[in-house]
């Protein structure tokens, strides 16, 4: 146990320092990009003089010399706070904290979906090798890995709410129902279906794809003969031996995906107008609003750093070997 | 003010768009088809009805609802139901009854004296008087807002005789002063909350109290914007409508669905792309109307660099307006929406004049034209090569810049496309660093308000975007838009525009394009909607619903 608090610890101290180097790589990178949010500003109003970009300019602090801006903003880090978003008059956090419930619901929702339906679609596939069921489940895995998804949300929202009038075709809630509790829920979940359906679809093919060939790579190897010589069920060997074995490059992948949950979902957010941060980071790019795009950067870059300290710890669990020959 | 990038725009394959609007669209025909027996009772609901809730679409979100710090196409929509102006005008750009109640121009065109409405309050309560009008536009706009800043300062004094009278006298005759009082051009604010305040810091910003009909109820950021009837309204029995609500769609082709499926009743500006008004024209339950852009009369052209070798020689921009062809670009580009402009005021604004020099698609023509200058085809036929940077605002400009390319070139004009995204855009335009780019400008109901600021050699600024950012000087021009902007005797601001016109069509400063028309889609339930000259802007106080 204390291996593992010492693994956790220095993890964490590296994690700190990539922390540290994306923040200050990110200011740079933000600011790299051509135009600011005053020339924004000045664009969209259709009409402008000197004073009016100078004002705006002065109110965002981008007059200051830009290493100046950096020491602020890695100043303000530092004291945990994200910054205020000049465009849109609010702190930083409070802009993120709307949203992220609205991304986290509807991605970890289709996550969790992607990854039980594929693990067990990829297994199905593995163990029917050869027959109907395995090429159903190929094919459909490629239709749905090589389409692109905003088309497939586009054509479930003409089916269902347009067509068939099932399922709201957009948006978070009811508005102006004053729904609470149990009823809010059930309306918020209305919402749901058709974006999770539509993004869990595309993580799914991948997993069960990966599942599947992983599987079939297992089950030639040696220990499964010796545990089907032994006599043990097929269904035993299936998850003991050949699923617990096979499963390791889907938590790899399944790792890395968990880490764009936060920002992975834009295509989605925009096509069923759901109010999350991958659109915000992807107004952000367009309106440089450069403290709300850092803010974003930054817990995405969390969770990155979160989930794969996960996923170490997780193989361990799955396979103590690996934590013996670290 | 007011552009609206029209979102984002997936790729979407059109012709599988169609077939499944076209399947959609025989499902939705399937309904009513019995409007032989509808007939009577729709007569009857000639009258107003209270109630309702008009929902519409807000695209893309503005930044605040405060319309004096911000004057976005979005923004203003939206606004335009809380704030209101001393004025707003018919489709004739004539200026009709706002805040003011009436007003009175003295002979020597000096001197502006309103009469207010009685009883106005704020949504907070307190009384709106002359005092919130001067000290919106002696101090408020002054600071903050760049077009009214110009307008304004053209101002000896701005006195309120009394609570219900506000006098602007003038330095020099204005006569373009009266189009100045829109609700975006000068929104009225409360001076008790912003009087002695940072104004673009007070936090009541985030909370508008404005005059209008209608008061924010809710803002939930990346969903919706919710306004509801503002009960004190001093119009008795205003407004009908018990709220409206506006949702934020980034999609284009969601944006679509939520009109086709009755989810919004009304979309406006770049909501819908040109591409889908010809489907959702044919929709039985929704009216097309182009009407209710009078007063910002956008006209779109050619942004030429005239510091860049060969744009500078005016035959060389004659050599591309005859190279293209705009009708073309009207039908195909743009499916109808819009005129073939023939000159710098769009047809829509007073003084307009057709009579200039116009130019018919002629390649040989232009071919012509860049023989006389020396500019032979090459080996390949390349006479001149040209970088084309398109307006990055939406789908329908990278088409257009992609049939520019086709069109010059067939001229021996090789045309290289550069792209770009709004604020690098808007970087490089504003200081100079482009050769051509496309454009759109609004002219705000008078040429002395939005056209002679692209033309006149005072206006060459640089970093500063909607100036003169061709670089084009022409000191009789300069003279002439100066004249006409004093001019008191419309016959005579007449002639100045007219020769202003014929020059300019002769020189082609930038190569005019279109009289841009946006579609405005609205419910036939909808009523009383869209009457004046800033349409789906104004206040929407005796709009009402007709019952399903």
């Amino acid at each position: 146990m204390l291996g593992f608090a010492q693994l956790f610890a220095s993890r964490l101290v590296k994690a700190l320092a990539i922390l540290i180097a994306i923040v200050v790589m990110n200011f740079f990178l933000v600011h790299a990009a051509p135009g600011d949010p005053a020339m924004v500003m000045a664009g969209e109003a259709g009409a402008a003089d000197e004073k009016f970009v100078e004002q705006l300019r002065q109110q965002f602090g981008l007059d200051r010399p830009l290493h100046e801006q950096l020491a602020t903003y890695v100043g303000k880090i530092a004291q945990g706070d994200l910054g205020f978003s000049y465009r849109q008059q609010r702190p930083v956090w409070d802009i993120l904290a709307e949203r992220l419930p609205a991304t986290l619901i509807l991605t970890l929702t289709a996550f969790l979906l992607a990854l039980a339906a594929g693990v067990a679609l990829g297994t199905l596939a593995a163990i029917t090798v050869g027959t109907w069921a395995d090429s159903a489940i190929t094919v459909v895995a490629l239709l749905a890995y090589a389409t692109p998804i905003y088309w497939i949300g586009l054509m479930l929202s003409l089916l269902f709410s347009i067509q068939l009038g099932w399922l709201p075709a957009f948006g978070y809630e009811t508005i102006g129902a004053g729904y609470t509790g149990l009823a809010h829920a059930a309306d918020v979940a209305q919402h749901l279906i058709l974006p999770v359906i539509t993004l869990a679809l595309f993580y799914m093919a991948g997993y069960a794809r990966l599942t599947r060939a992983s599987m079939l790579e297992v089950r030639g190897q040696d220990f499964v003969k010796t545990a089907k010589a032994k006599g043990l069920s097929q269904s035993h060997i299936v998850t003991r031996h050949v699923l617990r074995n096979a499963i390791l490059p889907v938590i790899t992948v399944a790792g890395i995906q968990a880490g764009q949950l936060v920002g992975g979902s834009i295509l989605i957010e925009t096509v069923f107008a759901w109010p999350g941060i991958g659109r915000l980071a992807f107004e952000a790019v367009l309106q440089r609003d450069y403290q709300v795009l850092l803010g974003i950067f930054l817990v995405t870059s969390v969770m990155v750093i979160l989930f794969n300290i996960l996923t170490d710890i997780l193989y361990g669990i799955v396979d103590p070997r690996i934590q013996a020959a670290r | 003010m007011t552009r609206r990038i029209s979102g984002l725009t997936l790729g979407f394959p059109t012709g599988f768009q169609r077939a499944a609007a076209a399947g959609l669209l025989a499902a939705v025909l399937a309904i009513p088809a019995l409007s032989g027996i509808t007939a009577a009772p729709a007569a009857a609901q000639e009258t107003p009805v209270k109630g309702g809730v008009l929902n519409s679409i807000v695209q893309p979100e503005p930044p605040t609802l405060m319309l004096g710090l911000n004057q976005q196409g979005p923004t203003q929509t939206v606004a335009g139901k809380i704030y209101q102006g001393l004025l707003t005008y018919d489709q004739k750009l004539e200026p009709m009854p706002s805040l003011a109640k009436s007003w009175t121009v003295s002979p020597d065109g000096l001197t502006y004296t309103f009469k207010l409405f009685e009883n106005v309050t704020w949504h907070d309560g307190k009384p709106f008087t002359a005092k919130d009008v001067v000290f919106s536009t002696s101090k408020f706009l002054m600071e903050v807002h760049p077009r009214a800043r110009a307008v304004f300062a053209r101002c000896e004094s701005i006195t309120a005789p009394d609570d219900l009278t506000v006098e602007f006298k003038l330095k020099e005759p204005f006569p373009a002063f009266l189009q100045s009082f829109e609700v975006s051009s000068a929104p009225m604010v409360p001076a008790h909350i912003y009087e002695g305040s940072d104004f673009r810091a007070n936090p009541a910003n985030a909370t508008p109290i404005g005059t209008g009909p209608f008061k924010l109820k809710e803002w939930v950021k990346g969903s919706h914007i919710q306004l509801v009837r503002n009960e004190a309204y001093y119009k008795q029995g205003l407004p009908y409508l018990d709220g409206i609500t506006f949702r934020v769609i980034p999609d284009a082709a969601s944006r679509s669905l939520a009109l086709e499926s009755g989810q919004v009743q009304q979309t406006q500006y770049s909501d819908v792309e040109p591409f889908e008004v010809p489907r959702l024209k044919a929709l039985p339950n929704l009216d097309l109307s182009t009407k209710g852009y009078e007063f910002v009369a956008p006209l779109s052209w050619l942004e030429i660099n005239h510091r860049v070798k060969p744009l500078d020689d005016k035959r060389f921009r004659k050599a591309i307006a005859y190279a293209i062809d705009r009708k073309f670009i009207r039908d195909k580009i743009w499916f109808g929406l819009g005129r073939v402009p023939t000159g710098p005021i769009n047809s829509v604004v007073k003084f307009y004049d057709p009579k200039v020099t116009t130019y018919e698609p002629n390649v040989e023509k232009a071919k012509a034209l860049l023989d006389e200058m020396g500019l032979k085809p090459d080996a390949k036929g390349v006479r001149a090569t040209v970088k084309i940077m398109p307006m990055p605002y939406g789908e329908t400009w990278t088409r257009l810049g992609e049939y520019l390319k086709q069109a010059l070139g067939k001229a021996g004009i090789a045309v290289t496309l550069e792209s770009t995204d709004a604020a690098g855009w808007s970087q490089r335009v504003a200081n100079w660093d482009y050769e051509i780019t496309t454009n759109f400008l609004y002219q705000y109901g008078d040429p002395a308000l939005g056209v002679a600021r692209t033309y006149i050699s005072d206006n060459i600024r640089k970093g500063v975007l909607f100036t003169n950012t061709m670089g084009y000087s022409n000191p009789k021009v300069d003279a002439l838009f100066a004249s006409a902007a004093r001019e008191i005797d419309p016959a005579k601001r007449q002639a100045d525009y007219s020769e202003v016109q014929q020059i300019l069509a002769d020189e082609l400063p930038v190569v005019w394009l279109l009289e841009m028309e946006f579609p405005t889609f609205l419910d036939k339930r909808v009523k009383n909607a869209n009457k004046t000259a800033i349409g789906v802007n104004d206040t929407y106080e005796d709009v009402w619903l007709a019952a399903k």
